[in-house]
């Protein structure tokens, strides 16, 4: 099955690894992934904080190529894109607008964020048919950020307070997704760059709380989520004076790991903190 | 608040809601937002009270506050609002209104990581993470300090390590549509 794909820029850079899994895994489904031709940054953060017009063109020139794209379908694994793009169709009125029919035509696929269309149930009914290693020992919270869920009348959440799309893909794979109340909880985003320091205070509470809960490892869909938990992780610890040695894992790593696609532990060993100690433990890895 | 010096500009409400409408005025001062700000520890003004002086027309105040910086436009206001009040988005267009306005930054390397961003974007298309970095810490000024002190070392452990990884590119991607991007993102004065 082809269904468009708009990776986003990370993806080309920091989260090859999840770009890597996500074609692996994609592949391994029978869904062929078809980019969106010649596409441009979304504007992220910083167009919709000083520059509101780019941040709706930017998208909406994606939207256009995206419509040009014989599929019904499109997948968007960055919240923060998947964010920018729904809220581009927003800003024309939505799909069925005039303007949105002038502007990008009748032809636009449905934008789906790449953990809920796994989610699906189809989907989950192949992925547990699939799945060769369970991940049984494996306790994890599942941790959503923000952009997949807020403001729920763009981004068309079912439940934007407690989203259920990891927590249902982490059980079709035989691990355990512990409740906890942070899956929402902004992880700074940009600030981690300009304002670290309210980045570390953002993620650590997040960490104490995983731990708190008993889990292992965090499970995200999101890069700059996994970034921010994953590539700071030894200075937040020495700033907090506490070891906290969380894997922050990507969901299609985990269905790798848990279906035998190839490469798996590969994606893996591409993180700032070693999640392969945990997965020997939990005998998922050797 | 002392009443001295209060000098409110009606007319301020009125203009940003034009941008919007970020439907200011149905706030009734509940607070909800500022109850479940992530970023309010780090704000000089809650959330709400930047709405009521808006409402009272305390422009200065707002455009200058640290507040609309340090937001981390997580949404998580504007989801939770009974009112329907767009207070995340209505944070964009302040910091939008006060750098056209020429208000100086309180918190300028927020502003510079924006700047440099949009920046790396109008030349290619999209971003090149190999720049955004090495132009943030020029563009900031922190450049100078990390050479002082000696913490450039641990940006340029980070790069390094992400280059092992395979996880950064030495060479951007320049889409074909640049011009298109470049006149989208041209500065408006």
């Amino acid at each position: 099955m082809k269904v468009t794909y708009y990776p986003g820029c990370s993806l080309e850079g920091t989260a090859r690894d999840y770009a890597d899994s996500i074609h692996a895994v994609c592949s391994s489904f029978g869904i062929e992934l078809e980019e969106v031709p010649d596409w441009n940054c979304c504007g992220a953060t910083a167009a919709h904080s000083i520059n509101h017009k780019a941040g709706v063109e930017l998208p909406v020139r994606n939207l256009k190529l995206a419509a040009t794209v014989a599929n019904s379908e499109m997948l968007v694994p960055c919240p923060l894109c998947f964010n920018r793009l729904k809220t581009a169709v927003w800003q024309l009125g939505g799909e069925s607008s005039s303007r949105f029919q002038a502007e990008v035509g009748s032809r636009a696929p449905r934008i789906w964020d790449l953990a809920n269309y796994f989610a699906g149930e189809e989907m989950l009914r192949k992925m547990e048919a699939a799945v060769t290693k369970p991940l049984e020992k494996l306790k994890v919270v599942c941790y959503y950020g923000c952009m997949a869920s807020r403001p729920p009348e763009i981004t068309g959440a079912a439940d934007h307070e407690n989203p259920q799309s990891l927590d249902l893909i982490v059980k079709a794979l035989g691990a355990t997704p512990l409740a906890w109340p942070y899956k929402t909880d902004c992880c700074g985003a940009s600030l981690m760059i300009s304002r670290p320091d309210m980045g570390y205070r953002l993620v650590g509470k997040l960490y104490d709380m995983a731990l708190r809960v008993g889990a292992e490892a965090v499970v995200v869909s999101c890069q700059m989520c996994q970034s921010n938990l994953d590539m700071y992780q030894d200075k937040i610890e020495a700033e907090m004076g506490r070891k906290f040695s969380l894997p922050i894992i990507y969901f299609t790593e985990l269905i790798g790991l848990a279906c035998g696609v190839p490469g798996a532990e590969g994606w893996l060993s591409r993180h700032f903190t070693d999640p392969l100690p945990l997965l020997r433990r939990t005998g998922i890895a050797y | 608040m002392q009443q001295t010096g209060l000098s409110p500009d009606f007319t301020f409400l009125e203009r940003v809601e034009a941008a919007g409408p970020f439907h200011a005025t149905e706030c009734f001062q509940c607070r909800k937002c500022t109850n479940g700000c992530p970023a309010s520890f780090a704000m000089d003004l809650f959330p709400d009270q930047v709405i009521r002086l808006a409402l009272l027309g305390q422009k200065q105040e707002v455009l200058s506050s640290q507040t609309i910086w340090v937001c981390a436009a997580c949404e998580t206001c504007s989801t939770r609002c009974p009112n329907g009040v767009r207070i995340a988005e209505l944070m964009d267009h302040l910091k939008e209104m006060a750098v056209k306005e020429g208000v100086p930054s309180p918190q300028p390397q927020v502003l510079a990581l924006h700047q440099s961003f949009l920046e790396n974007v109008r030349l290619t298309g999209r971003v090149f993470e190999g720049a955004l970095l090495p132009v943030f810490l020029l563009r900031s000024g922190q450049m100078r300090s990390k050479i002082e002190k000696g913490t450039w070392r641990d940006e340029a452990r980070l790069g390094w390590k992400l280059l092992r990884k395979k996880r950064l590119s030495l060479l951007p991607t320049v889409i074909k549509g640049r011009g298109e991007i470049s006149a989208i993102l041209r500065p408006s004065k």
